[in-house]
């Protein structure tokens, strides 16, 4: 009796996890429709699901109009650069507040998260004078500057609730051995948290993949994204449902892969420490 | 030694002329449209005949506008060219952001752009930004459906005529509705269309001391008129319809009138885009009797921002992008009917372009729009369903918020014109106007 109510309740919650799953990815499922049918079939009112004359025209409209691997280099580059820019930075930052704290941790960590709550607009003529000061604007180091600098307080907190994981008497005992604060970070902290290190990595790729508020008012024509990709198919007077889906669905495509691929890792990472 | 200074100036001399000829990359900002990506496909014309080349920063209307003003105001140098409207080019005109277009070669013709739009992309006189195409809006509707409802439009209708026809027209189980018009927050969406509505009724955003003028009977006619009418024949959720919304409604045959851009004709009597290209009729937005009528007056035009180290090549740009001769290579490329409207006279003095269903509308319509002289009582700014000051795009914001709040039926006319008194008020004195 006690099993079948397990099952039933499995079942349910097989269900509800599939429900859940879908109503989710239905805007991507959405978009991904969109981007095949005509623009006709795309705003027709009720609208068309599956049986439509599939088609690729919108891609090919796209591929025509504009630079695709250009757009996804920058993406790749940008993404890339700030997330591993941020974590070389922010693991001796996390490894000090986890094992050495002091008394102003705390609040350290607490005005690290308040950065995040400034409107980035709040910013944006003081950063863009400081860009055509050091001439960065339009670079794609300029980018990885300021989305390292973004998404670092999150970096930190992620790492830092990784490490406070691990037992320091582990650390004490290689330190007792004779391991340099170097080692003691590369050899013995690094290996011992890398789930919680690639969880960090995936989600500030994704983070930093989908950044579209600097990434659009930074750029110009050299170092936009696929954020700017994405913008340049979007109107308020003309009909581009179909081609901008086409386009949404080559700008995500990349990182929806990635995230495919990384599920387990990134799950892991995440739920890390979860049970303790 | 001679032989030395002799090598040394004829190695000079062909730097020079090596400088002369070098082509030069222009960054241009531009906005996401059929008219601007047919120009970013013919682009080689532009760089075989000169021998500059051309990179495109294609962005949302809204973002560009954001994107821009950054860039100018800050003097980034970021582009070479701007795409810009009718709303910014008089304002930065007057703060020196843009290099003015007063030395335009002859061949290019200044004196052919049409008046309305010289008026309108000028301070002072001066022309800041050539139009790349000019648009007013005017009332596209079923000819089917009118003849159906035993009605003829008058080429010039009154907004009486409008009510009447659109309830005639209106068959909610056949999901027609008589009229479709914007609804949508934004100065540049529904604000647009409301401010233009309200010049034919006799309203205007401020008098001649900058005090605004919502708690005028004008005003409180403009909204009940529109709420009543929309409520009776406009489609469900209208508070939140745009243009795009309304070009797909109409495209559908969903909507017996539509009244907006006169660049919508081009899409819904496209046999390919929409289901009634083969019955759609065009008059002049309608009026009131007061000497005004209700449509507005827009130009997507190029800007050569203050301080480009390109502006040379940016004005060979802007006269071949602006030029007769590029409305040609357009035509001959993709037809007459998809030729850039309402910047040129010369434009409308050709037959190959009159035969166009709504080329003569178009140009009706345009030339009843004067950004100068827009409302029945004086009006102390310069625009017709805009006022070109600064202040005016985030004050218009916030009004045209209250006002599709009584369209979404979350508040009354009375309550949303005394939010928006107060809203403009408040603004104007923070700004040093009153």
């Amino acid at each position: 009796m006690a099993r079948s109510v397990t099952n039933q309740r499995k079942t349910i919650n097989t269900i509800a996890a599939w429900a859940v799953g879908l109503l989710i990815f239905f805007p991507i499922l959405w978009t991904i429709l969109t981007s095949f049918k005509t623009e006709g079939q795309a705003i027709a009112d009720p609208p068309v699901w599956f049986f439509f004359d599939w088609t690729l025209e919108n891609y090919a409209v796209v591929q025509e109009r504009s630079d695709y691997m250009r757009y996804l280099w920058n993406s790749i580059i940008i993404a890339g650069g700030s997330t591993v820019l941020g974590v070389i930075i922010a693991i001796p930052a996390a490894w000090s507040m986890a094992f050495v704290p002091s008394k102003r941790t705390k609040d350290i960590l607490l005005w690290m998260l308040s950065t995040k709550m400034l409107p980035a607009v709040g910013v944006l003529y003081p950063i863009y004078l400081l860009f055509i000061k050091l001439g960065l604007l339009d670079s794609r180091f300029g980018l990885v500057i300021v989305l390292m600098l973004i998404n670092l307080p999150i970096i930190v907190w992620m790492l830092y609730t990784y490490f406070r994981e691990i037992p320091g008497e582990i650390l004490e005992a290689a330190r007792m051995d004779g391991a340099t604060l170097k080692e003691e970070i590369l050899y013995v902290l690094t290996p011992m948290a890398v789930p919680g290190i690639a969880s960090t990595l995936l989600l500030n790729v994704i983070l930093a993949w989908n950044e579209a508020f600097w990434t659009l008012n930074l750029t110009a024509a050299n170092a936009a994204p696929l954020t700017a990709f994405i913008a340049s198919y979007s109107s308020p007077e003309g009909l581009f449902y179909a081609k901008l889906s086409a386009a949404s669905v080559m700008a995500i495509a990349p990182i929806l892969i990635l995230g495919w691929f990384s599920q387990k890792q990134l799950v892991r990472g995440l739920t890390f420490g979860a049970v303790k | 030694m001679n032989t030395h200074v002799r090598a040394l100036m004829g190695a000079c001399a062909l730097g020079a002329l090596a400088t002369a000829s070098m082509g030069e990359t222009l960054t241009i900002a531009t906005v996401n449209n059929g008219d601007m990506i047919r120009m970013q496909g013919l682009t080689d014309d532009f760089s075989e005949k000169t021998g500059h080349e051309v990179e495109w920063v294609t962005l949302e209307e809204n973002v560009l506008r954001q994107r821009v003003t950054t860039d100018i105001s800050t003097k980034g140098g970021a582009f070479d060219i701007m795409t810009i409207g009718m709303y910014e080019t008089p304002i930065w005109g007057a703060n020196g952001w843009l290099v003015p277009l007063d030395d335009l070669s002859e061949e290019y013709d200044v004196g052919d752009i049409l008046p309305a739009m010289a008026g309108g992309l000028s301070h002072d006189g001066t022309l800041y930004a050539a139009p790349f195409y000019g648009e007013s809006s005017m009332i596209m509707y079923r000819t089917d459906l009118m003849e159906k409802a035993g009605l003829e439009m008058p080429d010039a209708p009154t907004w009486d005529f409008i009510r009447e026809a659109a309830a005639a027209m209106t068959d909610r189980d056949a999901d027609i509705n008589g009229i479709c018009l914007r609804g949508k927050a934004g100065w540049g969406e529904g604000g647009a269309f409301i401010t233009a509505m309200s010049n034919s009724f006799g309203a205007r955003w401020f008098d001649m001391d900058w005090n605004a003028q919502f708690d005028t009977q004008p005003w409180k006619d403009t909204l009940e008129f529109f709420v009543g009418m929309m409520n009776e024949s406009g489609p469900a959720g209208y508070a939140t319809n745009g243009f795009n919304e309304n070009l797909s409604l109409f495209q559908q045959g969903k909507c017996g009138m539509w009244i907006d851009a006169t660049v919508a004709a081009s899409f819904v009597t496209n046999p390919n885009e929409s289901e009634v290209a083969d019955s759609v009729g065009f008059a002049l937005a309608p009026d009131n009797g007061l000497g005004k009528r209700s449509n507005w007056l827009w130009a997507w035009a190029l800007a050569i921002p203050a301080g480009t180290q390109k502006e040379a090549a940016a004005k060979e740009f802007i006269e071949w992008a602006t030029s007769k001769d590029y409305i040609a290579l357009v035509a001959e490329n993709e037809g007459w009917a998809n030729v850039p409207p309402g910047a040129r006279t010369s434009l409308y003095e050709n037959p190959n372009y009159m035969e166009v269903p709504f080329a003569k509308m178009t140009l009706d319509s345009i030339l009843t729009a004067d950004p100068n002289n827009s409302t029945v009582e004086p009006s102390p700014y310069v625009g017709v369903q805009f006022a070109a000051i600064p202040e005016f795009a985030g004050i218009a914001t916030e009004v045209s918020q209250e006002f599709s709040a009584v369209y979404a039926g979350q508040q009354t006319v009375d309550e949303a014109l005394a939010k928006a008194q107060d809203i403009t008020n408040e603004a104007m004195e923070a700004a040093g106007y009153r």
